[in-house]
């Protein structure tokens, strides 16, 4: 079945708290915050759920400023800044709970945010193996 | 006051299937804090996503996790055929219906049995795995594998079912009934297994919204959230009804389960009535471009696959929100206040998958 | 509860003494992963598409390697083969303590048609 368009609202940094806050009001359930790369630059999208329709609020964001943190109204926000914050190096202001980058053990720090991984060749590959 | 110290609980333990590390903080034998750790089992399977080509990611996408596979393929193809403006023939639809319901029994059954064995109830443990085998056995048959089917493709299904193929699985599904009907009077009545979980970890109603619990954890505590509701892919043509349950115990959680069991064999036989004849499969040409959130039911609860592409073979980002993410914020608040001896089955009662979780 | 137990008593085990006793397969069971090189082109589709880096190709060497551990059998490459030369068994392969890698040499191309020696040599 064809699913329903998605539309996606992109708003600032400083609106976040505010747009939430009304999310929250109206009965929303929080179902998830995720992060991609855009560029040189991140964007976290956050996604609502009400009677079965998702809903996203999309802002910017980058390594060097820091976030405000959604856990004082979603409590449940607080795995998914964690992650992002473990994994993308963006820095969240005001978790609730706040693991301090040991949520999730990585080999090198903020594995998706920085160009650590370099994709080799497949030749270089093989020969590495 | 009693002076408090640090257990390490995992990341090997015997009751948990997979790594995850707990740090509980204790007072005596009282949890007061658990602090999760994850990352031993990340394997980088959404970065791998930039790589490969996006019709041959479904077989990675199907990899994210060894017990709920099936859905897991079949929601990164929907996610890309909403991208790419895809209608899948309705048949297609109806099949990964059937098969989703399928490896939900058989993720429930073990679940089921693991749940007997963290209480330590071994036989009843080797009989749910026993039942488990018989739905093994039809996805075998049907799709060429047992856990790991891989008949999931961009634009529909790889392999079609024939009509004798549905009658012996119309046949089969009363004596699995009278098998399930067995093990959730177990589950509902021993002894054994109502003193280790009734009234052990609670969550009540307004917490488990609050903490944004998915899947039969939320269920468990009288919320009607099911993803299937939404009626994505065939489900909008089959008569679904939620399993839910209000006592918010771990013995609650357990038997939406064990209710579950039943709402997918009636799922089974409903799609089976109503399934239109017709292609399974059409071709796919170009490359997405654009973005899209998927939503399905998964055995543990609602996964959310993000795929975003722009107009290339690989994709740009591939973003799976797994449910046991979801419910480590409701595992976290019912593990604070609760004895060292129920962590374990508390643990295990919102059925954690690792691997999904750190993809 | 008794009737369990004497339902059990009677069937005997539910289980089989793998690998003693052969594993079931049905007829569509994903097995493992064989290539008939006699028609093999070594064109590097399956080597492209393979989800698991498992598969080598190399058309100077006319060669075809698979790493037995590596591979997924999906059935990815079998979808794409334009000659349609590999195919998946039914069987599953015995258990073994260290990496496989099969290399499957092809007959030189000139005489295609008498080069039937195929050499399979399992390297540990």
């Amino acid at each position: 079945m064809k699913q329903p368009e998605q539309k996606i609202e992109t708003i600032t940094v400083s609106d976040l708290i505010h747009q939430v806050h009304v999310y929250h009001d109206d009965g929303y359930r929080l179902v998830q915050i995720s992060c991609a790369q855009e560029g040189d630059a991140f964007e976290l999208t956050y996604t609502f759920d009400r009677d079965l329709i998702l809903s996203h609020l999309r802002i910017p964001a980058d390594q060097k400023t820091s976030i405000p943190s959604i856990s004082r109204i979603y409590l449940a926000s607080f795995v998914y800044e964690n992650e992002i914050a473990d994994l993308f190096g963006i820095p969240f202001s005001g978790i609730a709970v706040d693991y301090k980058g040991t949520f999730i053990r990585t080999s090198v720090p903020h594995p998706f945010g920085t160009p650590q991984i370099t994709t080799l060749k497949k030749k270089q590959e093989d020969q590495h193996e | 006051m009693s002076k408090q110290i640090i257990v390490p609980f995992g990341p090997q333990h015997p009751v948990l299937p997979e790594p995850i590390h707990l740090d509980l903080v204790l007072e005596d034998e009282r949890v007061v804090e658990a602090i999760p750790s994850i990352g031993y089992v990340h394997r980088g399977l959404e970065k791998l996503v930039e790589k490969r080509d996006y019709k041959d990611y479904v077989f990675i996408s199907e990899r994210i996790c060894g017990i709920c596979s099936f859905i897991h393929g079949a929601t990164y193809c929907q996610a890309v055929e909403q991208v790419m403006g895809l209608e899948i023939p309705r048949r297609a639809e109806f099949l990964r219906a059937i098969w989703s319901e399928y490896s939900r029994m058989h993720s429930h059954l073990l679940w089921l049995g693991c749940f007997a064995d963290a209480m330590g109830y071994e036989n009843l443990f080797m009989n749910c795995w026993k039942v488990r085998e018989k739905i093994l056995d039809v996805l075998e048959r049907t799709t060429g594998g047992r856990v790991i089917q891989g008949v999931n493709r961009v634009g529909g299904v790889s392999r079609d079912m024939d009509a004798a193929e549905f009658r012996r699985i119309e046949t089969e599904i009363p004596g699995l009934r009278a098998d399930y009907t067995e093990l959730t009077r177990i589950f509902d009545e021993d002894l054994t297994v109502q003193t280790r979980t009734k009234g052990v970890g609670m969550l009540s109603k307004d917490m488990a919204w609050e903490l944004g619990a998915v899947g039969p954890v939320i269920r468990g505590s009288g919320h009607a959230v099911d993803a299937r509701m939404t009626g994505y892919g065939a489900y909008d043509e089959l008569d679904f009804k939620p399993v839910v349950r209000t006592e918010g115990d771990c013995h609650a959680r357990c038997l939406v389960r064990a209710g579950e069991l039943f709402t997918s064999l009636d799922l089974i036989e409903n799609a089976i009535d109503r399934i239109p004849k017709g292609d399974i499969l059409i071709p796919v040409k170009g490359n997405p471009s654009g973005e899209y959130y998927a939503q399905t039911e998964q055995p543990r609860g609602e996964v959310i696959h993000y795929v975003k592409a722009n107009g290339k073979k690989n994709l740009v980002r591939h973003r799976v929100r797994t449910p046991t993410l979801a419910n480590v914020p409701p595992l976290v608040h019912m593990l604070a206040g609760c004895e060292l001896a129920d962590v374990p089955v508390i643990v295990l009662t919102i059925d954690p998958c690792i691997g999904c979780m750190e993809r | 509860m008794a009737l369990t137990v004497l339902k059990n008593l009677v069937k005997g085990p539910a289980t089989i003494r793998y690998p003693y006793q052969p594993a079931k397969v049905t007829p569509v069971t994903r097995g493992h992963l064989v290539v008939n090189i006699n028609n093999c082109i070594f064109c590097g589709l399956c080597r492209a598409h393979c989800p698991a880096d498992a598969i080598e190709v190399s058309k100077p060497d006319r060669t075809w390697k698979l790493h037995q551990f590596q591979c997924v059998i999906c059935g990815c490459c079998v979808s794409y083969c334009p000659k349609d030369c590999l195919s998946i068994e039914q069987t599953y392969l015995p258990p073994s303590p260290a990496a496989t890698i099969v290399t499957v040499t092809g007959p030189d191309e000139p005489e295609k048609n008498e080069g039937q020696e195929e050499g399979i040599n399992k390297k540990l």
